[in-house]
């Protein structure tokens, strides 16, 4: 059978569109979906987004310039400084600068307010030495980023009640609030699929009693849960315990939903005609469940996972943010959140509510990354 | 001569059902294989015929093993002439035979792996079964890939690449490469196009003819089942209700269902309108069958006698059985050789 | 000649240089590339090809409800037999959301599909499905509408209507699930009714009745049908005239018996013998057509049958597209081998 190198041997329906196109006949199923993802384009947006997000977090320390607890009680409540590049005379420089901040108060309200000095300026530097830190949790070092020189300071998200730096504290708390998603996720994920594939695979009365448990975890309201787990906690006790307990709580209702999945995929998955077929053929148990079930339903557990870490990034703001989860001195974009607790602190330094718009960037741009790869997971889906 | 293959004995699968009246009823079951028995010699062709709800795809994944039988044995004869019950078969005896029995399947879109290339997919049951070392392997499935119309270039690819029928080759690839004595085919062709399904068709008796294959066939086309098969046997509701050879099913059938079946197949010839037998109602439910002989609501012959009793599978003729009460009476309308040839 | 005799010779409905067109991501796919068919009054045409051959697209192009994706240009004119809207309609150049379309669409051409689940709510009984069709179409009045539901019921054969008529889909068989399906469509009485693989879902006995039925209420109701199928079997019983497709294209069309009889096109002839069939002979092999069937993505001018068929001349058949000729009146075939010609079709 001679063959015009145009034609494809395709079979589908006119109004499908197939993934027709010479070099897919070849590719595998990872393949194929990386190609339907690139599609996606706010997936592939999100997942740059995400990439710098975690990048941002991995050197923290490197890049806000001053430490989570360092104070000026001469700058409590700044607002966030603009970087400027031409000043008061109109004279244009090719760093950009800041202008030293003035605190006075209004004639009339007897509130503190900061002016601009416009006589100080303070020019941005890169690589400047502050306070000191190991990099990567390893190396000591005090090189920042970038700051400005002594004894100028420089707040370009504003500073908070206690005068720390909000930028750097958002970094920092970054480490927190994105790690903690996905350390809880990875956890789920494994408990959900040892669980749901016990349950998938053997069925009977072992399903309906695993069933039965994800149930009635699951009509458990989770906030209150949360609260009720986490003030079990000791309350002193070492940063990083913390954080494991607080990891711990959010996996032990996060697994039940993956597991779910799982188990509805190995059911499907196990009456497939192909799955029938190789065990007509003699196949093993383990070599089809390696060979064909679990490769069938990783991809959509990828999904179910990505799709669960925005609800525990808004879990951890939400308990750090009552108070109930990470509490200080460790600090998280929840814990930052607390001073927005209270209405004038929002009405008078609005610049507090930076934090939110980060956690909703993360929320959404995970949530879109969730999408893309929903769509690509499936990519023998006409 | 004449070597039996198989021997299915008082085949019998109950499903369970839920009641859907108490919450924690007690499962009832639904009986849709109800003491199947047939003989199968090596080399032939056994076609099962009926509709949907007939119990023939579970009796074709009965046999393979891909449903677990109820009740009854399906005696398997080997090669060295050695005959075990297949479906007890465990460990190291399964191992022996199981490659000796393959299936194909009705849609080759969901009976490949999509995730696995060509190339492993028909190694698959090589390498589940045999050690054999990459070339041997390689050796096997370039062979093979020949044999069954794919060309050697194609076993990189992914199953996403091919058309329908090409899949099916695919799988008849697979279903081979064991070199199986008996493939129970499950409507292997119904999936497929007109002008693709001749192309398999042909394939399947080329390869009967040059490995001595036997076939199960189960289909509900029986223009196909004509063609292809030596006997043929009729299932309605979970039971063979007549089993004959193909021109003696065909040319004189005695069941009132199979010549409404074949009554019911339209004809690509327009002049052809022949005074068809429209059955009445619909296929009883297999949960709820009628009392007496499962046929009676639909049957136009029906009498009391049918409403009553149920009527046993009988020898009417040579190696026909058939299980009506009035087989012998009844005068009953087969195919006959006038369809007009086209040139 | 009378304005009242030349209508009659007029086709119900004509259908003109259909072209459906679909964007892919490796090319633009010619699904239905130029599609000419008459349906004249009461008659049945059957539109016969195998999957992806565009039959189903071209059926669907004429009630507008073929996915935004597609790209349709043609015309499909309409000419209505009633005697207050006596018009002749463009179907095609009507919003596929306009008044005036969905006016038509269930009223006058009414459509059934191969699988009836989809085109019942599981929500509503199978009576209020029925009776809203009605309501939106014939009358105003409830009773009255659902008497003639109920009647339209016992037509298809459903007994026990008033029972029926409260039940919900998923208690119906696929069988009973088409017939409420075909009494839906023919519960406002329309002049043409589409059928898209009718009865591919159904078991040979049930098939054996719905198309019986189709027949009689044919006869009864008088409206024209237009057949898709890929069963050639079925349009030998049904059918006045045929048209065969192959990627995108009619290849050939003629009535029945000339089609079945003296078949021209080699895909036409390959696709009759390559049918097994009930009386056949069985010791021989089944003609079978090579090959399979090409996408139709960025195609060059040529017949789409050129690799698969048996007949081909080299450096005609795949050089230019090929035209239509006209073996008889009534008979059309689109192949070289009949061409006086071998100059190519202006595209």
């Amino acid at each position: 059978m001679s063959t015009l190198p145009l034609f494809r041997r395709q079979k589908t329906t006119a109004a499908a569109k197939p993934l027709a196109s010479a070099d897919t006949n070849y590719s595998s199923q990872w393949r194929l979906m990386y190609l339907r993802f690139k599609k996606h384009k706010l997936a592939r947006i999100s997942l740059i987004i995400l990439g710098l997000l975690y990048a941002v977090a991995l050197f923290a320390q490197f890049i806000a310039p001053y430490d989570l607890q360092s104070y000026d009680s001469k700058y409590v409540n700044a607002p966030p400084m603009a970087l400027r590049f031409v000043d008061a005379d109109g004279k244009f420089h090719i760093k950009p600068f800041v202008y030293e901040l003035k605190s006075t108060r209004d004639p009339e309200t007897m509130r503190k307010m900061f002016v601009a000095n416009k006589e100080k300026r303070y020019s941005l530097q890169m690589f400047v030495k502050g306070e000191r830190y190991k990099f990567l949790g390893l190396i000591p070092t005090s090189t920042h980023m970038f700051g400005v020189e002594q004894p100028g300071r420089l707040f370009l998200l504003g500073t908070d009640g206690m005068g720390r730096d909000l930028f750097s504290r958002i970094v920092l708390g970054s480490q927190i609030s994105l790690s903690i998603p996905l350390v809880g996720v990875g956890i789920s994920f494994v408990i959900g699929l040892i669980i749901g594939g016990i349950s998938g695979y053997f069925g009977g009365w072992i399903d309906s009693l695993i069933q039965r448990i994800i149930e009635i975890i699951r009509s458990f309201p989770t906030l209150p849960l949360w609260m009720a787990l986490s003030a079990a906690i000791p309350p002193r006790i070492p940063v990083v315990t913390m954080y494991l307990y607080i990891v711990i709580i959010f996996s032990l209702i996060g697994w039940t939903d993956l597991a779910r999945v799982v188990r509805g995929k190995f059911i499907s998955l196990k009456n497939e005609d192909y799955v029938v077929a190789a065990k007509i053929a003699g196949v093993g148990n383990t070599k089809i469940i390696v060979k064909h079930l679990v490769p069938g339903f990783l991809s959509y557990l990828v999904v179910a996972t990505t799709l669960a870490i925005p609800g525990m990034i808004l879990g951890e703001t939400a308990m750090s943010f009552l108070g109930l989860g990470i509490r200080s001195p460790a600090t998280s974009w929840g814990v930052l959140l607390q001073e927005a607790q209270m209405i004038e602190n929002v009405a008078l330094y609005p610049w507090k509510l930076f934090p939110l718009g980060i956690v909703i960037l993360t929320v959404l741009t995970y949530n879109f990354l969730g999408d893309g790869l929903r769509d690509a997971a499936d990519p023998y889906k006409k | 001569m004449k070597k039996p293959i198989l021997n299915v004995k008082n085949l019998n699968k109950d499903f369970q059902v839920k009641s859907k009246k108490t919450f924690f009823g007690k499962p009832s079951s639904v009986r849709v294989l109800s003491d199947i028995s047939f003989e199968l010699d090596e080399g032939e062709t056994l076609s099962i015929v009926g509709e949907s709800g007939s119990g023939k795809t579970t009796l074709g994944r009965c046999i393979v093993k891909g449903v677990s039988a109820s009740s009854g044995d399906v005696v398997y004869h080997s090669e060295s002439g050695e005959s075990v019950d297949f479906l007890k078969l465990k460990g190291k005896g399964a191992k022996k035979f199981r490659k000796d029995i393959q299936m194909i399947f009705q849609d080759p879109y969901s009976s490949l792996s999509p995730r696995m290339s060509v190339y492993d997919i028909i190694s698959e049951p090589l390498v589940a079964n045999f050690k054999l070392n990459k070339s041997e392997i390689d050796a096997k499935v370039t062979d093979i890939a020949e044999k069954t119309g794919l060309n050697a270039s194609y076993l990189k690819r992914y199953p996403h690449a091919f058309s329908g029928g090409q899949r099916q080759r695919i799988a008849i690839a697979r279903a081979l490469i064991t070199q199986p004595r008996l493939i129970v085919c499950d409507e292997a062709v119904s999936a497929l196009d007109v002008s693709i399904q001749a192309q398999i068709i042909n394939l399947l008796k080329d390869l009967q003819e040059q490995y001595r294959i036997t076939y199960i066939f189960i289909s509900h086309d029986l223009s196909i089942v004509q063609n292809i098969s030596d006997r043929v046997a009729v299932m309605h509701l979970g039971r063979i209700v007549e089993q004959a050879s193909t021109d003696s099913l065909f040319g004189s059938p005695k069941h009132p269902y199979t010549e409404a079946l074949m009554s019911a197949v339209p004809q690509p010839d327009p002049e052809q309108k022949k005074s068809r037998i429209i059955l009445e109602g619909e296929v009883p439910n297999p949960a709820n069958p009628p009392s007496g002989c499962h046929f009676h609501p639909r049957c136009a012959y029906r009498t009391d006698k049918c409403v009553q009793e149920s009527p046993a599978l009988r020898e009417v003729g040579d190696r026909h059985y058939v299980a009506c009460h009035y087989a012998e009476e009844l005068n009953l309308k087969g195919v006959h050789d006038d369809a007009v040839n086209i040139s | 000649m009378t304005t009242q005799a030349i209508r009659a010779e007029q086709p119900l409905l004509s259908v003109q240089d259909l072209k459906i067109r679909i964007q892919m991501d490796n090319g633009e796919m010619r699904a239905v590339d130029g599609v000419d068919f008459e349906i004249k009054k009461g008659k049945t045409l059957g539109l016969v090809g195998e999957s992806g051959c565009g039959k189903s697209l071209t059926s669907r192009a004429i009630i507008s409800i073929n996915p935004k994706e597609c790209e349709t240009s043609g015309t499909i004119i309409y000419r209505s037999e009633e005697e207050q809207t006596r018009e002749e309609l463009n179907l095609l150049s009507l919003d596929p959301n306009s008044k005036k379309i969905r006016s038509i669409r269930g009223r006058k051409i009414a459509m059934i599909f191969q699988e009836p689940m989809t085109a019942f709510s599981p929500m509503y009984t199978i009576g209020n499905q029925i009776m809203e069709a009605i309501l939106i179409h014939r009358t105003k009045n409830k009773k009255e509408a659902k008497k003639i539901a109920l009647e339209m019921l016992g037509k298809v054969g459903i007994s026990d209507q008033e029972k029926r008529f409260d039940q919900y889909p998923h208690e119906f068989s696929g069988g009973m699930r088409q017939r409420a399906m075909i009494s839906m469509a023919l519960s406002c009485n329309p002049e043409l009714l589409i059928a898209d693989e009718p009865t591919t879902a159904l078991d040979v006995t049930i098939q054996a009745q719905v198309l019986e039925l189709m027949r009689s209420l044919q006869a009864e109701f008088g409206m024209a049908i237009l057949l898709v199928t890929h069963d050639l079997g079925i349009i030998a019983q049904m059918c006045d005239e045929v048209a065969v497709m192959y990627l995108g294209k009619i290849v050939e069309q003629a009535p029945v018996k000339e089609l079945f009889y003296n078949p021209k096109h080699p895909y036409t002839k390959g696709l009759l013998k390559s049918m097994p069939r009930l009386g056949g002979d069985k010791s021989k092999r089944l003609d079978s057509i090579e090959g399979s069937v090409p996408m139709p993505i960025n195609m060059p001018p040529m017949c789409g049958f050129y690799e698969r068929c048996s007949d081909r001349i080299e450096g005609v058949c795949n050089a230019r597209s090929v035209p239509k000729t006209h073996i008889s009146d009534d008979h059309m075939v689109r192949c070289f081998l009949y061409s006086d010609s071998r100059e190519g079709d202006s595209i």
